[in-house]
């Protein structure tokens, strides 16, 4: 239990309510949207209203060598947010005010808290969106995704988060605030800080206000689904649309195991017998353009020897999304365990990767579905199992670990957009070697000498002064 | 006309995909170990974040489905004790309005866990005397009925009169009541001088009926609304629809069940299911969608397994309709004529909507109405805050949460606010007295009513 002269310290900073401790308390705050990975008990909530609050909080944290644990709305999939070391986790639900959306610069600057649809519909009055659209959409904040960099479906036209952040305000662990970045589009003053800040997960500093960029709302859309009788042939086609010098906002697989569950769970009529599907997406800003790419797809589609169905209505594109969002719920719904990995491969590899994937889940005879963003090489195996038995759990663990070599081995990478957290940490060595980690760890002592901030996250601590609590 | 299963029951009224949740086991009330498969479906994802109205006004896990199913897993393996003073009042922080089950990708059936919680804590330390005194007066009719009689005389001497049928606390009153909500500004539904059933014959009968009816009034249209059903059996009579109104018919029984009172819901349900029998209607009607909910779905869970009153829920489960969707979907109700000028919102209610699955009936309804002009506010189906008994004990969470809504209806200009649920009315007619800009709250049904009675007046 944390000394109660600091609890009490804690109150006169934010106010008796914006303190939690209480049995009740504790317990929700103990996990995140991240399957098999460890709950933590934190010792003490504390929701700030304000920069200078934070700066409090961290100054007395520190000179009593307490862990912090940033949090957003905690749906983040790697452990990310989960207080580990006990100490305090720092919600920042009410720091949630759209400070202002600026449609002549476009860029908007936001606290932490605003939950990311709240951006977009603040920004879409103004004809504008911000692209970056994590399946938490509805729930993530715009402080959580930006220190988890997140991704979604939309990546390959669209990019990133880190595509969209153009400065921020920032608490160090040593209680200064910096801001740097800005409404500018060109800004090479100092370092790229903004990169250094976007998914550093919480480990080198407390973001405390972020201006990003924001995009014109696409005018016209095409949607269009496409089934394959062989995962080459589903592989081939994304090769080739890119080939074709179209970039779709979204362009997604789902392989047999995912189809034919999302057909038993929500009877959307997809085609059951097909090894792959591919759901693609273009739009743009003029329809002359929009129906020139589709065309383009249609033939690449044809080419490659599948059965496409082209959305005419709103509904029918509805339908075609309805089936993609309901693919991990439908997976999920097959066991009481869903470990969701997002190990991503370059593009030309996706049917490689497909293969090897399914390969695993025969291998370790575990229920293994994979869908995700074909388009950008991020694919999301899923493994369904019952977590509660104990040998199933652990050719869960070794399947994970082979799909973690395979894409590496395929020259890909750990995590499109997950996050490393406390998942994948093992893992990190695997990809960036010693000399990588000792990187890492360079700069996370640079700017938080004793571990205080996120500690037991995305870098592998060694013999450091660590906060102790 | 003859109830045909085949053609006439919607799919919202029989389950299947886009019905309500699959029944539960009644085991769950009995044994909370029998839960643990049900917390299982939950991923923590959190999409429960983006709608919980509870959560939505302070932000704290605590108040969303995800907090509170960690909480009850631990209540399970033993790290916290159900009847802990701390879990107790989060498991009450909820209005069981059933928003977070609407989107949730594994479809935990969110209600039910609460429900059997909050039914472990009675079966373990029983009611607290208060609940306890109230829900034993709603099993005994004579004396609920007695006493809600006398509290309509008696309401003059606590509260004045402040119109649109409604009263509002005295000074002295209002002091003391302050901390509940009962503020000088609040505004409550005057307790009708006449309840609803005194009032109507047991049977409407009209020459040549195209359906027999039995309308289960429930408690707040019998005591508090009395119009709205005059109205609702009004519009009936305007169809050929025969109503028969059972005397013997009492409360649901679900303001006990959501305080994890099952034995009083069994004890109600029994006594309204054999009320219902008795009256040798076609289907059952409704003007309330917690009451059409007990109908459709609760009555059928507690009594499943029961030999007798197992398949008389299950009969009466496949004919009970909401007045709307009656007139929509069954009987294809006749458009009325009578102009009725107004500008007109609808608020979904949360068990009309996410437990009998109507939305569609009643817009279909007010926009065939000549004169009216339909705005839709954003987010129609957020909960109003005031999930029957819950604005009562949570005020201010409760009026945080309407103050959304009401901002919503304000947005639309809307002169009138209609609902399908009479504890939303009061809700609105309360918060829209506090932050809305004068707008009148009505029943949908009345409308139609007005509407077919100016079409009368002209003739």
């Amino acid at each position: 239990m944390l000394d109660p002269a600091i609890i009490e310290q804690l109150r006169s900073i934010v106010g008796n309510s914006n303190v939690l401790t209480s049995k009740v308390h504790l317990a929700t705050y103990s996990y995140d949207a991240a399957a098999d990975v460890p709950k933590g008990s934190p010792e003490v909530i504390v929701m700030p209203g304000s920069a200078e609050q934070v700066q409090s909080i961290v100054n007395l944290a520190r000179n009593h060598g307490v862990a912090i644990y940033p949090r957003g709305a905690g749906t983040n999939l790697s452990g990310g947010t989960i207080p580990i070391e006990r100490g305090i986790v720092l919600s920042f639900q009410q720091m949630d005010k759209i400070l202002e959306v600026d449609a002549e610069n476009l860029t908007a600057t936001v606290q932490p808290g605003v939950v990311i649809q709240d951006l977009n519909n603040a920004a879409a009055p103004h004809g504008l969106m911000y692209p970056p659209d994590p399946g938490t959409v509805t729930t993530a904040t715009m402080g959580g995704s930006v220190a988890e960099n997140s991704g979604g479906l939309r990546g390959l036209k669209y990019g990133v988060t880190k595509h969209y952040v153009m400065g921020m305000e920032v608490v160090l662990a040593n209680g200064e605030r910096v801001r740097f970045g800005g409404k500018t589009v060109k800004n090479v003053t100092a370092y790229d800080f903004s990169n250094l800040f976007v998914g550093s997960e919480g480990t080198l500093g407390i973001i405390v206000e972020i201006t990003c960029k924001l995009l014109p709302l696409p005018k016209f859309r095409r949607a269009m689904l496409a089934s394959y009788k062989t995962v080459e042939d589903a592989g081939n086609t994304v090769a080739g649309i890119i080939k074709a010098q179209v970039i779709p906002a979204t362009l997604e697989i789902m392989d047999n195991m995912t189809i034919r569950t999302v057909e038993d769970f929500a009877h959307v009529g997809l085609p059951v017998d097909a090894e792959a599907l591919l759901l693609i997406e273009v739009d743009g800003m003029a329809e002359e353009v929009v129906s020139r790419e589709a065309e383009a797809v249609v033939n690449v589609v044809a080419e490659n020897h599948g059965v496409l169905r082209v959305a005419n209505s709103d509904a029918e594109r509805d339908s075609v999304w309805a089936a993609r969002r309901a693919a991990l719920p439908a997976l999920a719904s097959l066991n009481n365990c869903v470990v969701l990995e997002d190990a991503t491969v370059p593009r030309s590899r996706i049917a490689d990767m497909l293969g090897a994937l399914s390969a695993i889940g025969r291998k370790y005879n575990l229920v293994l579905g994979t869908f995700g963003h074909a388009g950008d090489g991020n694919l999301h195996p899923t493994i369904l199992a019952d977590k509660n038995n104990a040998d199933e759990m652990s050719r869960v663990h070794h399947a994970v670990d082979e799909i973690f070599e395979t894409a590496l081995r395929f020259g890909g990478t750990l995590s499109g957009e997950h996050g490393i957290g406390i998942a994948k940490m093992k893992y990190l060595g695997n990809e960036i070697g010693d000399s990588g980690i000792d990187l890492m760890r360079s700069i996370k002592n640079a700017l938080d000498p004793t571990h205080m901030l996120n500690p037991g996250k995305l870098v592998p601590a060694k013999e450091v002064a660590h906060a102790t609590r | 006309m003859q109830p045909d299963k085949q053609a006439s029951i919607p799919a919202s009224a029989t389950g299947g995909p886009s019905g309500p949740y699959p029944s539960q086991s009644p085991a769950i009330y009995d044994d909370l170990k029998e839960l643990r498969k049900e917390l299982d479906k939950c991923m923590h994802c959190g999409s429960c974040m983006a709608v919980c109205p509870v959560y939505n006004t302070r932000k704290l896990e605590s108040g969303v489905a995800r907090g509170k199913i960690v909480v009850a897993e631990a209540v399970l393996d033993g790290t916290l004790a159900l009847d802990d003073q701390e879990v107790v009042e989060m498991l009450f922080n909820c209005l069981v309005c059933k928003s977070c089950m609407q989107g949730c990708p594994t479809k935990v059936n969110f209600d039910r866990i609460m429900l059997a919680l909050r039914a472990a804590i009675v079966r373990k330390n029983g009611l607290p005397w208060l609940k306890k005194a109230i829900f034993s007066t709603l099993r005994n009719p004579a004396l609920f009925d007695r006493g809600m009689k006398v509290g309509a005389m008696l309401s003059g001497l606590a509260f004045r009169d402040a119109g649109q049928k409604a009263i509002s606390p005295r000074s002295p009153f209002a002091f003391v009541g302050k901390q509940a909500g009962f503020d000088e500004d609040r505004l409550l539904p005057a307790l009708a001088p006449e309840a609803l059933r005194d009032h109507l014959p047991e049977l409407v009968q009209v020459s040549n009926p195209q359906a027999k009816v039995a309308f289960f009034t429930g408690c707040s249209l019998n005591y508090f609304y009395p119009q709205t059903g005059k109205d609702l059996v009004e519009v009936l009579h305007e169809n050929q629809v025969e109503v028969s109104v059972p005397k013997d018919q009492g409360c649901c029984g679900v303001p006990a069940f959501v305080h994890g009172d099952v034995d009083t819901i069994r004890e109600l349900g029994k006594r309204n299911l054999d009320a219902m029998d008795r009256s040798g209607a076609d289907y059952l009607i409704t003007g309330c969608g917690s009451c059409g909910g007990a109908w459709q779905n609760e009555y059928k869970e507690i009594f499943s397994g029961d030999p007798i009153y197992g398949p008389k829920a299950q009969h009466w489960s496949e004919r009970t309709y909401d007045i709307s969707s009656f007139l929509v979907d069954v009987i294809k109700y006749r458009p009325p004529l009578g102009k009725v000028d107004a500008v007109v919102t609808y608020h979904d209610s949360c068990h009309l909507k996410k437990t009998m699955k109507v939305s569609r009936e009643p817009r279909e309804i007010l926009k065939n109405i000549p004169g009216v002009t339909f705005k839709e506010m954003s987010k129609p189906d957020a909960c109003c805050g005031s999930g029957g008994s819950f604005v009562l004990t949570h005020f201010g969470t409760s009026t945080e949460i309407a103050k959304r809504k009401v901002e919503d209806a304000n947005q639309t200009a809307a002169d009138t606010v209609t609902t399908g649920c009479p504890a939303c009315m009061m809700q609105l007619l309360d918060n829209l007295h506090r932050f809305g800009q004068g707008q009148q709250v009505r029943h949908y049904v009345s409308l139609l009513a007005e509407s077919y009675r100016k079409e009368n007046e002209a003739q």
